[in-house]
């Protein structure tokens, strides 16, 4: 769900072994209008991607990864400005890795409604001449998918070996196997769920409120007044942050390690993890757009296959064809592997191929981002039986 | 334990298995594998449970086109059944099978691997609620050459045994008598007994002389 920058390499990461070096975004424009799940239609939309590897003559060897909660198209190398600015999972994909560039095309895309170039909130609103603000609609994982499909039709690729998500990701990645059945020869579902469970849901309007009610925020048209709402912003992060890791990890890094070595009976930050979370924050603020935020907690809140089928997930996943990865992590606490247990045995219902690994690991929900050794054999050895 | 059936739920999970593979018979094909494919039908859905690295159901897949799932814990073999393209589902049997649907499968498999679970009534149950039939192996520690070694005052360790009392997965120590008269208990039907001493079928007093025994068991008087 979040987008904690892997272990900085020592090497530079252009040069460094397994790398897919310097990168470049591109952006697709599409014309034709797209009517969204919230029965907006836009009438033309960009998306930004990346892509790694070549794709081949016949177009069997294309991964789509599809990005969490703020996430981007930036999914593996650095830009040739920034060598800091590695993608979020430069340590899964490239020559190689899990992943491997050697072998496969894998495209990363911004969603609609990002802001990192996609059309989004911050994009120009044809109908006002001004930004879309709070005026851009929500967006769900089902529209997602769908500009997605018209990105793999620009691109030539007819069916993605594999469809690969995180989290939001990975509802993604589900998404696309009962939408696209014909399209998508595998997924990986990676600390997903069929549903977001009601703390969950209760997490990310805590996190909304704060961003709704701070006094920068202007009903989400922030950008005219120059301001930005970073208070609210900043709490999003942070009560989202202590949700993506483990009680057991934040204990061990920051246990009740005071900053200033004695209490100060002040509310200053005095806990090293108070100074942490704070700076995670700040720093959220500096490149991540709270309209954005809002649309995509909504996204998470929005996903259920099983809705139109009288909450039957067995019966949402019917029409899939794929073979399936699924994978949690055992700290998980926000995206428990009973969550993941779900689609693997409504999957199993459907006769399909499917393999869940439940990865003994510490680091909670952000664990799919880190290069636990288990979890990335095990993505490496199915992608590895993936024929192209 | 055999390279392919990893005990389950245990710190010597990890470690390596032995070097010899009790079930390999000379030519390289073993004698359980024939057994258990001798009773799975064409095409049948089939669970085998404690997987290992999964060789069983590859083995049937070729064989019989079984459409099948393993269930496995220990990591490395989770991780060597996906290498051998076999769906994998990591999980704790001692957690049962509460997500698999009654009547499911046709076949339930566990080769080796009941001795290890703490809940001995509750799986046997569990697999025949999930599996119309279940194929279960068993070491039998009323081998000969176990009660031998009892009676010479040490616990037997054998091929099939192949742990000290202090590092062994194992947490269940029953005979073949035993194991059917729990069988009998819970009201299931042995269907077919297959008995194996060092490979070879042994037809004369398998409690004594069996070192292996293999059953094909079904529901006797109850319903799922």
């Amino acid at each position: 769900m979040s987008t904690t920058t892997p272990q900085s390499p020592a090497a530079p990461a252009a040069t460094a072994p397994g790398s897919v070096g310097v990168v470049t975004p591109q952006k697709a424009v599409f014309d034709a209008p797209i009517t969204l799940s919230a029965g907006v239609t836009l009438p033309r939309f960009e998306l930004v991607y990346e892509t790694y590897g070549t794709l081949n003559a016949t177009a069997s060897n294309a991964v789509l990864v599809c990005h969490a909660l703020s996430g981007s198209h930036h999914v593996a190398g650095v830009y040739a400005d920034d060598p800091k600015s590695l993608g979020w999972w430069d340590n899964l994909v490239g020559p190689g890795k899990p992943l491997d560039t050697d072998k496969f095309f894998v495209v990363g895309v911004n969603n609609l409604g990002g802001c990192y170039g996609s059309t989004g909130p911050m994009s120009t609103n044809p109908a006002t001449g001004k930004p879309y603000g709070a005026d851009f609609p929500v967006v769900t994982v089902e529209d997602w998918v769908e500009a997605q499909a018209r990105l793999a039709d620009r691109l030539g690729i007819g069916t993605w070996a594999a469809v690969v998500g995180g989290s939001l990701g990975g509802m993604q990645a589900l998404h696309w196997t009962v939408a696209h059945p014909e399209r998508v020869r595998h997924a990986l579902v990676i600390a997903s769920a069929p549903q977001l469970s009601t703390q969950n849901i209760a997490f990310n309007e805590v996190a909304r409120q704060a961003i709704l009610t701070d006094p920068d925020f202007h009903g989400g048209h922030y950008y005219e007044h120059g301001v930005v709402p970073v208070r609210g912003l900043r709490l999003a992060r942070m009560v989202g942050h202590i949700t993506y890791l483990s009680d057991d990890q934040m204990g061990e890094k920051f246990g009740r390690e005071l900053k200033n070595g004695e209490l100060q009976y002040s509310y200053d930050a005095e806990f090293q993890i108070e100074s942490y979370l704070r700076y995670q924050g700040d720093k959220f603020t500096r490149y991540f757009d709270a309209n954005t935020y809002l649309i995509t907690t909504k996204a998470l809140d929005y996903f259920d296959p099983a809705r139109n089928c009288g909450g039957d997930l067995r019966a949402a996943l019917a029409p899939a064809k794929a073979g399936f990865l699924v994978v949690s992590f055992t700290t998980d606490w926000r995206f428990s592997p009973e969550r993941s247990r779900e689609i693997v045995y409504a999957l199993v219902h459907n006769d399909r191929d499917v393999t869940y690994a439940e990865v003994d690991c510490n680091f909670g929900h952000d664990s799919f981002l880190l290069d636990d050794p288990q979890y990335h054999d095990v993505v490496r050895a199915y992608v590895d039986n993936i024929a192209v | 334990m055999t390279a392919s059936n990893s005990p389950l739920s245990s710190p010597a999970a990890q470690r390596p298995a032995p070097a010899a593979d009790p079930y390999a018979l000379a030519g390289g094909s073993r004698f359980d594998f024939d057994v258990i494919t001798a009773w799975v039908a064409e095409g049948a859905r089939v669970l085998d449970l404690g997987c290992g690295d999964g060789s069983l159901l590859k083995h049937l897949r070729a064989a019989r086109r079984v459409r099948g799932y393993g269930v496995e814990i220990a990591p490395a073999q989770v991780t060597a059944c996906i290498r051998n393209g076999i769906n994998v589902i990591q999980t704790d049997l001692e957690r049962g099978l509460a997500g698999f649907e009654d009547d499911f499968f046709d076949h339930v498999i566990m080769s080796l691997s009941l001795q290890t679970v703490h809940h001995t009534e509750q799986m046997l149950r569990e697999m025949l609620r999930v599996g119309r039939e279940a194929v279960v192996s068993i070491p039998n520690f009323g081998y000969h050459q176990n009660r031998a070694a009892i009676a010479a005052g040490r616990m037997p360790v054998s091929d099939y045994l192949p742990y000290q009392w202090y590092d062994s997965p194992n947490v269940r120590f029953f005979t073949i008598a035993d194991f059917e008269a729990l069988c009998d208990k819970l009201g299931i039907a042995v269907r077919e007994r297959r008995a194996f001493a060092a490979g070879q079928p042994v037809a004369d007093d398998p409690n004594l002389n069996a070192d292996v025994a293999l059953y094909r068991l079904g529901r006797l008087n109850w319903a799922v």
